[in-house]
């Protein structure tokens, strides 16, 4: 047992921290398959009591940084650290301090959500009565008590999600790993997740989230890392990147998305590099040190002059998809990672298809 | 130490209770897989059974066939569970847990073993509706459905490994009947082994399941079948299910731990 003072409130916490030290410590991982470099050096650190966005377009490395802090792989060379303990030297002492909640609920279909929670309990060693009392309490905090006793193979996708992440916490984890937790699930089920992981960090858990979803690591994050083919490419808080990225931006939208090119060209010298969201179909002209009205006059006299018909032109504050698109640049993969909803959801076939094609990747 | 082991014996046991659960909440699973079983007692029995010559009763000389190869074919189960649970995540969720790393694969075998006991006993009441006998008393016919159970429970070790090793659900149902159909055939399973032609009875004499089903046919026939030397073939069976098990454990629990 041990106090920690997390933002004025003294919490507790059912580990003996060594305070000072990063709850997660990575350093120099890296990790390839075959010629394929999933991580090419990744280093960062997680405090205590906060959230750590890991944020990156699909194959950016996310799951395998994941995978590795979660014991589930080995890196090819660096270092991995949960509250001072080696994941790597000691699994099975970092395995006690960790919960891990998939990009799919990793619950069994055929038990009942109660059943699912009391054998996670007693894989973390907890008695049979101690486990029943947390899974008890688990299904209560995520209002799953009505469908205890339900095989959960009858749950919604939202109630699964909460299962497996329920099952994540019945060994009360000083340290919570959630990979991709809201992917493929409808808003309101999302914002209800958000709003219990805040509650946990409150509480003085530490969690490290992978997401592809911007508003999620927007909302929910302290600090975010942006990974990008295997390597961070920036790192911040979410106010602090936007403010990378310059100001307000004039956002251009026109009826016929072929004249995109056109209008980015067209944009080039006013103010900041026009960026293009292919997604969306907009061009984003970063104001920079000028004056967004002025800007903004600028470019709706230019389009007009050009004859190319408009369908939204607006100035606001950078999105963090913004942000991402200036970073990364490509925006082809920014739309595979940007809707992700649609080919996450039928994960364990993407997963196997993934495993087949590091299979491939080794045997070339 | 001790507690290591007690760890491990915990755990075994909660994984075991998981995979009943499954079994009990699926029981299409093992009447599908008993239904192969019947048919093949019926086609023997009623169909080859006429032209097969084995100097006496053939349904007592087929039930013993049918029960080790039906033991071996049950362990098709553990590939395929466990494939799944790859693909599912589940074994992920367990390998993330501080719990002891072979319990996954000990919780599943035990689990098939007590579906093969389930199944054995349902194979004795279809044999014995269609003219099986124990003519051999009360202990030996015990002794003979431990003979199956054990030898049944190393080969679920093989199809541990195979499970973990094949990509998906259904190359684990192919994989795991490609080694079990020469073994069970090219054997004294369901006909006199002296009708195969002399090089296939070098071999079908000298595997382990030739071993297992003579010892069970011994066991439960006693001096109804001649030619069999019952401490050999009961030794030689037990013989081939501790190698089998300690080779395949070895590789499973490898296999299982490795990450990669």
């Amino acid at each position: 047992m041990g106090f920690v003072n997390y933002r004025g409130r003294v919490i507790i916490v059912n580990s003996s921290p060594a305070p000072g030290t990063p709850m997660i410590e990575v350093s120099g991982i890296t990790k390839a398959f075959g010629s394929t470099k999933a991580l090419t050096g990744v280093s960062l650190t997680v405090e205590r009591g906060t959230v750590l966005g890991l944020l990156g377009p699909n194959g950016a490395g996310k799951t395998t940084l994941v995978r590795i802090l979660a014991t589930l792989m080995h890196p090819d060379s660096g270092t991995a650290r949960i509250n001072g303990i080696d994941v790597l030297a000691e699994p099975q002492r970092a395995r006690g301090l960790i919960g891990l909640a998939g990009q799919y609920a990793a619950v069994d279909e055929l038990l009942t959500g109660r059943e699912n929670l009391e054998m996670v309990g007693r894989l973390y060693g907890l008695s049979r009565t101690d486990s029943a009392a947390r899974a008890n309490e688990t299904l209560e905090r995520l209002t799953l008590t009505e469908a205890a006793d339900r095989p959960v193979k009858t749950y919604s996708g939202g109630m699964r999600r909460r299962l497996d992440l329920g099952a994540s916490l019945v060994g009360r984890p000083i340290v919570l790993i959630l990979d991709e937790p809201t992917t493929g699930l409808d808003p309101r089920t999302r914002s209800e997740l958000w709003q219990f992981i805040t509650d946990l960090v409150a509480q003085g858990t530490t969690v490290l989230l992978t997401t592809q979803y911007l508003e999620e690591a927007d909302v929910l994050a302290d600090r975010i890392v942006v990974l990008d083919r295997g390597g961070i490419i920036a790192e911040g808080t979410a106010d602090e990147l936007k403010a990378k990225q310059g100001g307000d931006v004039v956002d251009v939208k026109p009826v016929d998305p072929d004249n995109i090119p056109r209008i980015a060209e067209l944009l080039s010298d006013i103010a900041g590099q026009p960026q293009i969201d292919v997604r969306t179909g907009r061009v984003l002209v970063p104001v920079g040190d000028l004056r967004g009205v002025d800007v903004l006059t600028t470019v709706a006299r230019m389009i007009s002059d050009s004859g190319i018909e408009l369908d939204d032109l607006a100035i606001r504050r950078p999105s963090l998809d913004d942000v991402f698109l200036a970073l990364t640049g490509h925006a082809a993969e920014q739309t595979d990672g940007g809707t992700g909803a649609t080919d996450e959801e039928t994960a364990p076939s993407t997963k196997r298809a993934s495993r087949r094609s590091k299979r491939t990747e080794r045997a070339a | 130490m001790s507690t290591g082991i007690s760890r491990m014996v915990t755990d075994s046991i909660v994984v075991t209770k998981r995979n009943l659960i499954r079994m009990r909440r699926l029981p299409e699973a093992i009447f599908f897989n008993s239904v192969q079983p019947v048919m093949f007692v019926l086609l023997f029995r009623y169909v080859f059974g006429g032209a097969i010559n084995t100097g006496g009763e053939y349904v007592n000389f087929l039930i013993p066939g049918i029960l080790v190869q039906t033991s071996l074919f049950g362990g098709a189960g553990t590939a395929i569970g466990l494939n799944e649970d790859m693909g599912k995540g589940i074994i992920d969720r367990f390998r993330s847990l501080p719990m002891a790393r072979s319990a996954v694969l000990t919780g599943r075998i035990l689990a098939d073993v007590a579906r093969n006991v389930f199944v054995v006993l349902l194979m004795l009441a279809v044999g014995t509706a269609v003219g099986f006998r124990f003519n051999n008393g009360f202990f030996p016919a015990i002794a003979a459905i431990a003979v199956l159970l054990l030898f049944g429970m190393a080969f679920s070790w093989m199809f541990a490994l195979v499970g973990l090793s094949v990509k998906t659900a259904e190359s684990a149902q192919i994989a795991s009947f490609l080694p079990v159909f020469p073994l069970t055939f090219a054997a004294s399973t369901f006909v006199p082994l002296d009708s195969m032609p002399g090089w296939l009875q070098v071999f079908a004499r000298n595997q382990p399941v030739s071993h297992a089903v003579n010892a069970v046919r011994k066991l439960t026939q006693g001096s109804a079948v001649q030619g069999i030397n019952l401490a050999a073939e009961v030794w030689l069976t037990l013989a081939w299910s501790g190698g089998i098990t300690i080779v395949f454990a070895t590789l499973a629990i490898r296999k299982y731990r490795k990450v990669d």
